[in-house]
């Protein structure tokens, strides 16, 4: 069970999240120019790592909005909670780094 | 880092005893004290013609029917730890090849009619019942889903009927049929040769099996790279040093994005933690399977009297084989929607899975980008059913370099071509 700490509204319990699987991953900017195997990693593939993931959650059954996490898929500690458009450095020991360059 | 010395007495002769009546006489004599190991404890040896990562059910399946159809013996499977202890000594045992789409019925039907000879074939008892599999219907929407997946079946071949509430309640007496609930039963769909089979006996009569017949099984083996010339794969580096290989098959379950980037493959895969729990044991009390999509619970006994109840996956993607509380919570409130009879029963254990979750909610079997490397994943939620029908493709996969016609639907590439094949929602259950 998770605890998490919504930037607005505080601590509360998973229960009250949706999770919105692996952040940062950016719609490519002129789709009919993209070729299918850029869209297909866009839209399909995932780094799904075993260490730090940054992960989007919205706290849906609290103020709704959405924001970005940090969070080790081994041992589900939460190491970072930040804002969307927010882009803090990679943890020293974070194996899937946001891409660089992505959106919120 | 060889063992031949090991090896050489077991090459290319059958040195395990074939359970019968009449060795299990012989035995009782020494007190079930002298039985033989049930398969080798092999060290790995310098090169094989098939690597095959990964020691579960569908991996060491996959060493069976390489053997025993292919003739390729000079075979082994590496384990990270002991066989058969991730998913396949996790999941709820459950067999069935209800799904909707003409591709995943070949692929589970293959499986069942595997199944439905394997104890035999394996001379090994896999303890698999055929007491069919009841798919309930709550609303509208859901009684014309299940009509519509019982016409699919029967097109297909499958067995399948579709039963009204009172013949829901004729079929298993426990569940409450009353209007009043929340979740009132309308009907349900009925499939009498699924069933349950006992899981880990199905990885270690296919170890056994497959160790008969010249398959190294190598536990404790840990796979911690691929190595690669050319754009082609030509061994793996372990924890007991530098395997040669002609071709490597990955069937790695919920770690398979982590050894697929061993050679730089992304995957459409994400790692969910599924759990499970059992029950006290209590006298025989539910002899099916009993699933239901809208309150989300699937619910059998074992032959030891548990009950054996599965959980939906929690959200987060997770590698800690543990999930979160209000998952088992919702789960056992589930259970008495449909079971007001279970109230004050006591759950004895819970654990947790990793299940390696498509977008499409299908598997992935077949080539991957690097030539001579095969990958074998993507089961998410249900792969225990497909576990003999999974080795025999990936076997035929493996052998001749090709997908078999049945899994060629399966590519990795349909991600990027489109055609994908929807079982979220469609295969009986939601995934």
């Amino acid at each position: 069970m998770l605890l998490i700490t919504c930037p607005w509204c505080g601590p509360r319990d998973e229960i009250e999240f949706t999770c919105g699987g692996e952040a940062h991953r950016a719609r490519p900017q002129d789709p009919a120019a993209t070729d299918d195997a850029a869209f297909a990693d866009f839209l399909f593939m995932r780094t799904n790592p075993k260490g730090l993931q940054r992960e989007r959650w919205c706290h849906s059954q609290g103020c709704r909005r959405w924001f970005n996490l940090e969070r080790s898929t081994i041992t589900h500690e939460i190491t970072r909670i930040y804002k969307m458009g927010e882009q803090p450095e990679a943890s020293a020991d974070a194996t899937s780094p946001a891409r660089q360059g992505g959106q919120p | 880092m060889a063992c031949f010395s090991a090896m050489a007495g077991f090459e290319g002769k059958r040195s395990m005893t074939r359970y019968s009546a009449l060795s299990l006489l012989k035995n009782a004599f020494s007190h079930h004290e002298a039985w033989a190991p049930a398969w080798r404890k092999a060290e790995p040896r310098d090169s094989y013609d098939v690597v095959i990562i990964g020691g579960g059910g569908h991996g060491l399946a996959t060493a069976y029917y390489l053997a025993k159809v292919h003739g390729i013996t000079n075979v082994a499977v590496l384990e990270r730890g002991p066989i058969g202890l991730g998913n396949t000594g996790r999941n709820t045992t459950i067999v069935r090849s209800n799904y909707l789409w003409d591709e995943s019925a070949a692929l589970y039907e293959k499986a069942l009619s595997l199944w439905e000879g394997l104890s035999q074939d394996l001379n090994y008892n896999t303890m698999f019942s055929q007491r069919g599999v009841l798919n309930l219907a709550h609303n509208h929407g859901d009684v014309l889903e299940a009509q519509r997946r019982v016409h699919a079946l029967r097109l297909n071949g499958i067995d399948s009927e579709y039963l009204s509430r009172d013949e829901v309640k004729a079929f298993c007496p426990i569940i409450d049929i009353r209007p009043d609930v929340r979740y009132p039963v309308w009907g349900g769909t009925l499939q009498r040769r699924g069933g349950s089979a006992r899981h880990d006996a199905v990885a270690w009569g296919f170890a056994r099996a497959a160790s008969e017949r010249g398959v190294d099984i190598c536990e404790r083996c840990e796979v911690q790279g691929i190595r690669r010339e050319g754009g082609k794969v030509v061994g793996v580096e372990t924890s007991k040093g530098y395997i040669k290989a002609g071709k490597v098959g990955i069937v790695t379950a919920g770690h398979s994005g982590v050894v697929a980037a061993m050679a730089d493959i992304r995957l459409p895969v994400e790692s969910h933690p599924l759990q499970a729990l059992v029950s006290e044991p209590v006298k025989p009390i539910i002899d099916c399977v009993v699933m239901s999509n809208a309150v989300h619970v699937y619910v059998s006994q074992s032959d030891k009297g548990e009950l054996v109840i599965g959980a939906g996956v929690d959200a987060y993607t997770s590698y800690a084989q543990r999930g979160s509380f209000h998952v088992i919570e919702h789960q056992m409130g589930a259970l008495l929607e449909l079971f007001p009879i279970f109230s004050r029963m006591r759950m004895l254990r819970q654990w947790g899975g990793i299940v390696d979750v498509t977008p499409d909610a299908s598997p992935i079997i077949g080539k991957t980008p690097v030539d001579n490397l095969f990958i074998n994943c993507g089961w998410g939620t249900g792969g225990f059913k497909a576990t003999p029908g999974s080795g025999w493709v990936f076997a035929h996969t493996l052998a001749t370099g090709q997908p078999h016609a049945i899994n060629a639907p399966f590519a990795l590439s349909r991600f990027e071509t489109g055609k994908l094949i929807d079982e979220h929602g469609a295969a009986a259950v939601a995934h």
